[in-house]
């Protein structure tokens, strides 16, 4: 792999750019792998990276049944933020933000990581409450977060209306470390690095069954043959369910449709990120310049991709308030993703009642910002069977009692 | 938009006149149950890619309960009974044979 720098430019420069190669390179599937991960979407490739990186194994392989990094990783609105209540859940979306800010130069990879602060707004006076106690309970974990008054968000977002009169701004939980990350370039990245190490990674290969033997996976079947492995990752979110049952068990999941949609490109209007949760709804700028704008998920279960036209227009009516000058915007592009929610809106990191065989799933409908911390514990619980970041997460929490409620119950806004 | 037709009163209502409830069919265990089966009610799914047989509540209209019919890949919907049931009913398992709405 040739390593990107200044010096590396100029050399292109003069060139005429032919040197740079492929970011991942393609091979056919060798007949047996240490580990294979299913699912080369952010999360998969993240936990093939640190496997290589943190416990040397990299005689593995990462499947994908569409294209890298097509799924719920191109998807999203790319907001990373880590100020949840829980400590488990601070623990590894704090270690995935912290992940985010060193990831460029550990990638040797532009992830475009933009700290520029996230604030969710609290629009009623439980939020008011609810709020006061993260911050609080985020400054016991050590995330730096801080309430923060109406007077405080309008300077921060000016083109925000904030004596709404049916949803005032009350105040905001503000983190100033959250922000956005070119989403592609976090796939491409983790790509181009699980290449660099020897792994494969094998593109149109869908999983159809998974071969086990007296309680232990063997290996999987594959639109491109059989493929041994010691030891299977499955990492394919809204999809979850489905590999599941190839492997005979059944996950407390359901598959919904989260929908996002950006505006026309606008001019530099707004260097924060915002969430509403009480409208199921958020809000930033791209790069580019076009408002990119979350919704909330339709309630029934739904494997197509696309969601409700109604959910739009209830996140667009309630975001106009707020946000005055997008009633003048057009929208130019929806689309949606399957999110795999689970019971209590956390994630499951977990061991199966198939021997090696591990699952990474139930994100809902905030996985982006954990990428890099789900990838650095899971690796370490498919590498030595236990991680302290994954602990908590087990699906055999839902037995036992131990859920991590997250007030994010409403399984919106990420 | 997702159009069904509520059994109760015979109305074919847009999604937003309705609720939905998740999967049909579950049977219910309480707390002297054993954790197997109240794991199992409570948050065990089968999540299918495929025909699935779900709950819905006509919550704007007349306020019934009832099932439906519906393939979760396609969104194509193979019909509507009653909540009263314990297993779908023979038309809609033959409709979702034929592949084509009852």
């Amino acid at each position: 792999m040739r390593r990107f720098s200044a010096f590396a430019i100029a050399r292109e420069a003069l060139r005429n750019h032919e040197g740079w190669g492929r970011t991942w390179a393609k091979r056919p599937p060798k007949a047996r792998y240490d580990v294979i991960i299913v699912g080369a979407g952010g999360h998969g490739l993240a936990t093939a990276y640190y496997l290589g990186k943190n416990f040397g194994i990299t005689n593995v392989a990462i499947l994908e049944k569409g294209w890298l990094g097509g799924g719920n990783t191109g998807r999203n609105t790319t907001i990373i933020r880590s100020n949840y209540l829980q400590d488990p859940s601070a623990a590894i979306y704090e270690k995935a933000r912290s992940l985010y800010e060193g990831l460029s130069q550990d990638l040797n990879y532009n992830v475009m990581f933009s700290p520029r602060g996230v604030i969710m707004l609290a629009q009623t006076h439980h939020e008011v409450r609810g709020y006061k106690r993260t911050a609080h309970a985020n400054s016991l974990q050590g995330v730096t977060t801080e309430w923060i008054e109406p007077k405080r968000v309008k300077e921060l977002c000016p083109i925000m209306n904030i004596d709404g009169p049916r949803y005032p701004v009350l105040g905001g939980l503000w983190q100033a470390r959250g922000g956005t990350a070119r989403h592609d370039a976090v796939a491409w990245g983790y790509a181009r690095a699980c290449t660099d190490m020897g792994m494969d990674i094998l593109q149109k290969c869908e999983v159809t069954g998974i071969a086990r033997d007296g309680g232990k996976v063997t290996g999987v079947q594959t639109t491109q043959g059989d493929i041994a492995c010691d030891k299977l990752g499955v990492v394919v979110a809204g999809h979850s369910g489905v590999l599941a049952q190839m492997a005979g068990f059944r996950l407390p999941l359901e598959s919904v449709a989260l929908q996002a949609l950006v505006s026309e490109p606008v001019k530099p209007c707004m260097d924060v990120v915002v969430m509403a949760n009480t409208v199921h709804g958020y809000m930033s700028q791209s790069d580019k310049g076009e408002m990119v704008i979350g919704g909330g998920t339709d309630g029934y279960n739904n494997y197509t991709q696309r969601g409700s036209f109604h959910h739009i227009e209830e996140t667009l009516r309630a975001l106009v308030e707020t946000f005055p000058m997008i009633s003048r915007l057009k929208m130019l592009r929806q689309w949606g993703g399957i999110v795999d929610v689970t019971g209590d809106r956390s994630p499951i990191l977990s061991k199966t009642p198939v021997d090696g065989m591990y699952v990474n799933c139930g994100w809902g409908t905030g996985g982006f910002k954990a990428i890099p911390g789900s990838g650095w514990g899971m690796a370490e619980l498919i590498a030595k069977g236990h991680s302290p970041l994954t602990e908590a997460f087990g699906m055999e929490r839902f037995r036992e009692g131990r859920f991590i409620d997250e007030s994010v119950a409403a399984g919106v806004a990420h | 938009m997702l159009i069904l037709t509520c059994p109760n009163c015979g109305l074919a209502v847009e999604e937003t006149e309705l609720s939905p409830g998740g999967e049909a069919h579950l049977e219910r265990f309480g707390p002297t149950s054993s954790d197997d089966a109240f794991e199992e009610y409570l948050f065990l799914r089968d999540n299918v890619k495929g025909v699935h047989f779900e709950r819905w509540r006509h919550a704007y209209g007349c306020g019934k309960w009832f099932l439906a019919a519906r393939d979760t890949a396609t969104l194509q919907v193979f019909g509507t009974y009653s909540a009263q049931t314990k297993a779908p009913p023979p038309d809609i398992l033959a409709a979702i044979k034929k592949g084509k709405n009852t």
